[in-house]
């Protein structure tokens, strides 16, 4: 049924301050800390409260406690980032991320997170790739539940409005105060559960939706990442950066085909997997860039070494293994392997921690002893995992300003992986968990302190909202036309043949082309049923988002035309520091709807973060 | 019951496998409970080609994507680490991402339906929002005042226990199974195995300072349960529920309230018992009206709100949920037979 306009004033209408949008890591600190600075809280969320992505994150999150190595300082974990994103990062996101996410773990366990202790009692931490020193604080394999767990009971304690189950479609942006420009002064969405529209009234939004793995065919991610932060933010004219950075993590599942792509987390190799190929070879020894090869292990025996130290929580002199190289290193490096013909039966290459203690292995690594056990019929305490990479972060989002998380459009706000510029070209992991806690509660403290200074209630506008509402029903009204099932099909497939690891031109022009056809066959979409849990009706909306991110990617992967970081070009596979470094892509949309993508600068260094990359800038 | 006089209506799917697709391996069978309040529920059937290693959630899947978009599932990880696609598979509350079709008899359809606890929003996805509610009625968890957090110190084996309990994805498939809650056994309120869990873990944790024990006893109703261990069995991050939280916390409470001994000394002491956070709750007179409640939050204008007095009596299943065609094997059990 088509909304009247006199129906309007019956929608649903949940004014606040500060509304935040998505429930996962970021979204939930960004409330707390919105509504611990004194402003009103709503928190939307797709799914049930404590279901968001977060809790897939298994190895850790990283901060510079040094309670393992005391060496380990925020100057130290400053420089991984920097370097392991190839130095495209936002310095001042890298400096103030290092300096604060020691206090946002530590603040967990003072909401009750019962981290894994060191011997002496205090917060364990473990190595990972990219991590000069043993960084990451973890509980087992199952961090991220750790995590969302306790910001949920922490939301729940301090009485935030958790609003479940609802889809937000649409910023709605208003005239605001003179010289502001049209900001964001709300949302409209409606309840999964039972089709109802609804509105958010907001003096100030933030996008904390996570990221976009659903463009592709092989993800580690869930339904819900359909990039609808980035479409919303870009929707109504906010920057976003860095598109093209899409990261592909080394070790998915690659059998059985029900879980392909599902993540097989770093904390194995941090635990001491070897990769090896079809012929047992221990390939990760040819693929470390020469330029860092000293910083690894020189043979299996120093590799062992540092492993048979790091499971005795100990200090080594030994180096790292080769496996544990940066995220973009090792997924290159497995790709080749399989494609050059070397791979595991199932298109993969072997990962092996079963040399280990058994009950050790159980004890470190329990989802995935399980995960294997009861999905793949593979006791990874007995013989090897098959693994390939897999479509797990987005690396590009809403250009925000590090200190508070604004972006580019007045009233709105992002935090978290929707958000761009914290991890340049490449995120090292355990930065994603540690991303969460730092920006969010700046965020949530941004857009409370944007909330105090906006005295008017915001007005949605009537014309915004009806035009929302129609847009929302159309897809149940047109009775037959194109089937959402089918064009995300077809998207996740160009996605995943021509915008993947390895890109060239040719490629990605066809990419274009192909996205442009599925643009077009968007608007005739129509779904059978109702209203009530409907999910092809759901699936249009988050596939309308996931078009336009695709485009973003492609775009932006187009314009760069060398390789950096996560972004592998093979025409281009250089590293062009004169023509790219520091420079950033930028993708807007333009007057007429279609999509601007231009450069800007990066931010500039100040001297004294620059000392601490030594030589490697 | 009613409902065990409704009848089974099984209907053809519209996407029955073509034997082509299917060709090389045998089809799985799958009758899927279909319905939403005030219609009349009944069963498709859909032919589905199996891939190895294939879980139900996948079959659901295939079954969105041929012929029934508007199937409702509710899912997020399919990894088994978010609990969200908790559904009955054959009578058994299992999570469907973990469920291997390969686990059953391929001559025989495979029965999947939603949790039958929980009032039904529509087809495989039921109303969990009375667990929210729950879970705001616990007392959070209390760190010491006059220690600073720079000298806490725990040693691994003193927070392993803990650790099983936070293990929880809140799939809920054990407050699905407990008869307690199924059969609405009880005229007080019961927090259900679930949110024993919770509270153990809270009351274990080794520096937190609250008291739940009269929580325990006089709201969340601990003694109603009686030691099944239906729960435990169900638990797909496999905690020992009722062995290592839900015993432990029916010692605390029956050392504190039931000991002789603690009796008189309380009473030489004079020490007031400690304040209640929350109250008895009165007994919801009307079940929430499904469409209402599976908003998320239960009532239309305050989701989610901490402020909550009382834990609320789970909603009973009433007029407005379809009728449930019943199987056979389970007519007059308490629990959700094994079969």
């Amino acid at each position: 049924m088509a909304l009247a306009p006199e129906a309007l004033d019956q929608i649903e209408s949940h004014p606040v301050d500060v509304l935040v949008i998505g429930a996962g890591g970021a979204g939930i600190r960004a409330a707390i800390e919105a509504k611990a600075a004194g402003a009103s809280v709503g928190l939307v969320c797709k799914s049930l409260f404590g279901k968001a992505h977060t809790v897939m994150a298994e190895g850790g999150v990283a901060a510079a406690l040094g309670h393992v190595d005391p060496e380990d300082k925020w100057q130290t974990h400053f420089r991984d980032t920097m370097v392991g994103g190839k130095l495209l990062n936002n310095p001042r996101m890298a400096e103030l991320h290092a300096q604060e996410s020691p206090d946002r773990v530590q603040e967990l366990e003072a909401w009750g997170a019962v981290f894994d202790r060191t011997r002496d009692g205090r917060i364990l931490q473990r190595p990972f790739g990219g991590h000069s020193h043993p960084r990451l604080a973890h509980v087992g394999d199952r961090t991220g539940l750790e995590m969302i767990r306790t910001l949920q009971d922490r939301a729940v304690a301090l009485g935030i409005d958790v609003y479940m189950e609802c889809t937000i479609t649409r910023l709605i942006t208003g005239g605001g105060a003179a010289g502001a420009g049209r900001g964001v002064v709300g949302a409209f969405g409606y309840w999964r559960t039972t089709g109802a529209p609804v509105t958010f009234p907001a003096k100030a939004v933030v996008l904390a939706t996570g990221g976009i793995g659903k463009a592709y065919t092989v993800t580690s991610n869930s339904w819900e990442y359909s990039g609808d932060g980035h479409a919303l933010a870009y929707s109504v004219g906010a920057d976003l950066i860095d598109m093209e950075f899409v990261q592909f993590h080394p070790t998915g599942m690659v059998w059985p085909p029900g879980v392909r792509g599902l993540l097989v987390t770093e904390a194995v190799r941090g635990e001491g997997g070897i990769l090896r190929n079809k012929d047992g070879k221990r390939f990760m020894w040819d693929y470390l860039p020469e330029d860092r090869r000293g910083e690894y292990a020189a043979t299996d025996e120093e590799a062992a070494k540092w492993v048979t130290a790091q499971s005795q929580g100990r200090v080594t002199d030994a180096r790292r293994p080769p496996e544990l190289s940066t995220r973009d290193n090792v997924s290159r490096a497995i790709y080749t392997e399989v494609r050059e013909g070397r791979g595991s039966p199932h298109g993969g290459v072997f990962l092996d921690i079963s040399y280990l203690p058994a009950e050790h292995v159980r004890r470190k690594l329990p989802s995935m002893y399980d995960q294997f056990k009861e999905l793949a019929d593979v006791d990874i305490t007995k013989g090897p995992m098959e693994v390939g990479p897999t479509t797990h972060y987005v690396m590009g989002g809403v250009r925000v300003d590090a200190e508070t998380g604004a972006s580019t459009v007045a009233g709105l706000f992002a935090a978290g992986e929707v958000a761009g510029g914290m991890h340049g070209a490449n995120r090292l992991g355990g930065n994603s968990l540690s991303d969460l806690l730092v920006f969010g509660a700046r965020t949530g403290a941004g857009a409370a302190a944007h909330a105090a200074r906006t005295a008017a209630q915001p007005y949605l506008d009537p014309v915004q909202v009806r035009d929302a509402a129609r847009e929302l029903a159309a897809p149940l009204e047109r009775g037959s036309g194109e089937d959402p099932y089918a064009i995300q099909h077809d998207l996740q497939d160009a996605m995943q043949r021509l915008v993947g690891i390895f890109r060239i031109e040719r490629d990605l022009q066809d990419a274009i082309a192909e996205l442009a056809k599925l643009k077009a066959r968007w608007p005739g979409v129509a779904v059978a049923g109702g209203r009530i849990f409907n999910p092809g009706w759901n699936l249009v909306f988050e596939l309308r988002n996931l078009l336009v991110v695709s485009e973003a990617i492609t775009r932006s992967a187009l314009q760069r035309t060398e390789s950096r970081g996560a972004h592998s070009r093979i025409d281009h596979p250089e590293t062009d520091q004169a023509g790219w470094g520091g420079r950033n892509s930028v993708v807007r949309r333009r007057g007429d709807g279609t999509m601007e993508v231009t450069t800007t600068s990066l931010p500039d260094m100040p001297d004294e973060l620059r000392l601490l990359l030594g030589g490697a800038h | 019951m009613s409902e065990s006089t409704a009848i089974i209506e099984v209907r053809p799917g519209a996407a029955a496998a073509p034997a082509t697709e299917a060709a090389g391996a045998t089809p799985a069978r799958l009758r899927v409970f279909r319905g939403e309040p005030g219609s009349q529920a009944h069963y498709d059937e859909f032919d589905v080609p199996v891939e190895e290693g294939m879980v139900v959630l996948d079959a659901l899947h295939w079954i969105q994507a041929n012929g029934a978009p508007d199937l409702a599932v509710r899912w997020n990880c399919k990894a088994a680490k978010c609990g969200s696609c908790g559904a009955e598979v054959n009578g058994k509350p299992r999570l469907t991402c973990k469920t291997r079709l390969s686990d059953f008899d391929p001559a025989e359809p495979i029965v999947v339906e939603p949790m039958r606890t929980f009032p039904l929003i529509r087809d495989l996805v039921t109303d969990v929002s009375w667990n929210y509610a729950v879970n705001r009625s616990l007392e959070p968890f209390t760190p010491p005042a006059d220690v600073p957090q720079s000298d806490w110190r725990w040693q691994q084996e003193d927070i392993e226990r803990v650790q099983e309990f936070r293990k929880c994805i809140e799939c809920f498939l054990c407050q699905d199974v407990c008869h307690v809650l199924r059969n609405h056994e009880t005229d007080k309120p019961f927090m259900g195995p679930r949110f024993l869990v919770r509270t153990a873990g809270l009351e274990m944790h080794p520096i937190d300072q609250a008291d739940r024990r009269r929580y325990l006893k006089d709201v969340g109703g601990v003694g109603y349960c009686n030691i099944t261990k239906c729960c435990t069995e169900v638990c797909p991050e496999h905690i020992k529920i009722t062995d290592n939280a839900i015993i432990p916390l029916k010692e605390r409470v029956a050392d504190e309230f039931y000991d002789p001994i603690q009796w008189v000394w309380r009473k030489v002491r004079g020490r007031p018992d400690a304040p209640l956070r929350t109250e008895l709750p009165m007994l919801p007179s009307a079940p929430a009206a499904p469409v209402a409640a599976a908003r998320g939050d239960g009532e239309s204008a305050a989701p989610m709100a901490a402020a909550e007095p009382a834990l609320p009596t789970p909603p009973k299943r009433a007029s407005t949920r379809p009728k449930r065609p019943r199987r056979r094997s389970d007519a007059g059990d308490e629990t959700p037979s094994e079969g």
